[in-house]
């Protein structure tokens, strides 16, 4: 297995203002804490999923975690979500166990391959609706900002969301992600189906999401956008950990790929 | 003064959930559409095969038609209301809400019963049209009835359907697996109703199944409520 850095250097990223790639000054808060990975197993029936995976997860950075079909990739992130239990192991955010019950989850957000959306209600009223199951004060006001920021502001109100189109769907999506402002953002696969307008959106949202300072982690089997976005990079294969790697800055398609054939190998 | 936001305890989130399903519901029309046609179908097709010569059948015949057609179309709403859910992946992001799963499950619950209820008014006043039963004369009983039925259904029922969601021929399995579970509360609601729409109502019987669905609902809903967490998260 490689490593470098496990616990990496980002995790003492100061609370100043830091520069962002969208060239705007914004303030990293201090007190996102990184996620912890603390040796995770799990066995479906005698199928071994993951086996001792450790790993840490750093505010203010994109993790990308890949591996070729079966490596574990979105058994792990089912487990960091909360969606499903470890059988060994922990999660822990800072100091705390993120498990099922634990109210710490609500700092969880999760974008998948579908947009996690009621597709006969409208785009407010999905968001509307997810707001208030997180309690969030205000929750229409927060909706209509949203939606706006994801560039569906004029999007019919009371159109159901299965007439939009798939890169609609997966913006209201990300909207929905973020209706109660998470510090964890978790990512698997968002960028199945998109076109490439939409993954370019998709990458810059995500790096703006990493600039704000919150915790952000990305399943693909996109080598080229795991290489533009991560400086965290986590491979798995067969359930295992073999590359578990931080660089200062963005992978490069290049370097990404050798060292994903190295680790993958054999 | 600052806004303090939405209130999320247990009850204020049930009723968000089972409001969502009503307003989807309210939208489509899908669900109360489709098992009120498939209990006009089932009712019209007893009343040509029963009602003879204008001689309507026995209080025991038009009670059983009356629990098969709310049976049969309430299988069809249960599955249309928990499909809602996969559409979209929508129960993922519900799961990873702070919202318990109970209340989760007491929400569906709750919107199914309202939408079945809904159904059963209209089979009601069928029956009581097409095989001249005197329902109106114990209404508030048979209503009773009807209620207890109906809770003891979608308990279950939303159990099941939950567990069947990512299943592929989870229409076939619910029915399945349903219908011998929820055989006593057929049974009972049969027995109690055909003693009330007798010329000569026996309330001791009535009051007898009504007890006996009680028991069974109570029996269902503490299993439902422990079973349903597992069950959805895949334990």
């Amino acid at each position: 297995m490689v490593t470098s850095d496990p616990t990496g250097s980002r995790g003492t990223v100061p609370a100043s203002a830091a520069t962002t790639s969208t060239g705007e000054a914004q303030r990293i808060p201090a007190d996102i804490a990184p996620l912890h990975v603390a040796n995770v197993g799990k066995i479906f029936g005698r199928h071994r999923a993951l086996a001792g995976v450790s790993t840490t997860m750093n505010a203010g950075e994109i993790t990308a975690i890949l591996g070729p079909n079966g490596a574990g990739k979105s058994t792990l992130l089912a487990i960091v979500s909360t969606l499903q239990a470890p059988s060994s192991g922990a999660i822990r955010w800072g100091n705390v166990e993120l498990r099922r019950g634990s109210p710490e989850r609500s700092a969880l957000g999760y974008v998948g391959h579908d947009p996690g959306l009621y597709m006969d209600l409208g785009a407010l009223a999905n968001l509307s609706l997810f707001a208030a199951l997180y309690g969030v004060p205000d929750g229409a006001a927060r909706a209509a900002s949203l939606l706006e920021r994801v560039g569906l502001g004029g999007a019919p109100p009371q159109a159901p969301v299965r007439t939009f189109s798939r890169g609609m769907l997966q913006r209201l999506g990300l909207a929905r992600a973020l209706v109660h402002e998470p510090s964890i953002l978790l990512f698997d696969e968002p960028s199945a189906a998109l076109d490439p307008a939409g993954v370019t959106w998709l990458g810059t949202e995500l790096q703006r999401e990493r600039d704000k300072g919150r915790v952000v982690v990305l399943v693909t089997h996109d080598l080229d956008a795991a290489a533009a976005l991560a400086e965290h990079v986590l491979i798995l294969r067969r359930g295992r950990v073999v590359r578990d790697e931080r660089r200062p800055g963005p992978w490069g398609a290049a370097n990404l790929r050798a060292a994903y054939e190295e680790s993958c190998r054999g | 003064m600052a806004d303090r936001g939405p209130r999320t305890g247990f009850w204020a989130q049930a009723f968000r959930i089972a409001g969502k399903d009503l307003v989807i519901e309210w939208r489509s029309r899908e669900i109360l559409a489709t098992s009120a046609f498939l209990a006009v179908v089932v009712v019209l097709v007893f009343s040509f095969a029963f009602v003879v010569g204008g001689v309507a059948p026995p209080p025991t015949v038009v009670a059983g038609i009356l629990w098969v057609a709310i049976l049969i179309s309430g299988v069809v709403g249960l599955g249309r209301t928990f499909d809602r859910e996969r559409d979209g992946d929508a129960i993922r992001a519900l799961l990873l809400s702070p919202v318990p799963r109970t209340a989760i499950y007491a929400g569906k619950l709750l919107a199914t019963i309202v939408l079945m209820l809904g159904v059963e008014a209209a089979v009601a006043v069928l029956v009581t049209v097409f095989f001249n039963a005197r329902v109106g004369d114990n209404a508030g009983r048979i209503a009773s009835l009807l209620l207890l039925g109906t809770v003891g259904f979608a308990t279950v029922g939303s159990v099941f359907s939950a567990a069947l969601l990512r299943a592929r021929s989870r229409d076939v399995l619910l029915s399945t697996l349903l219908y011998p579970i929820v055989v006593p509360l057929l049974i009972a609601g049969a027995r109690g109703t055909a003693n009330l729409l007798d010329a000569t109502p026996d309330f001791d019987a009535a009051a007898f199944w009504t007890e006996f669905m009680i028991a069974v609902d109570l029996i269902f809903l503490v299993v439902g409520a422990w079973a349903f967490e597992p069950i959805v998260s895949g334990d």
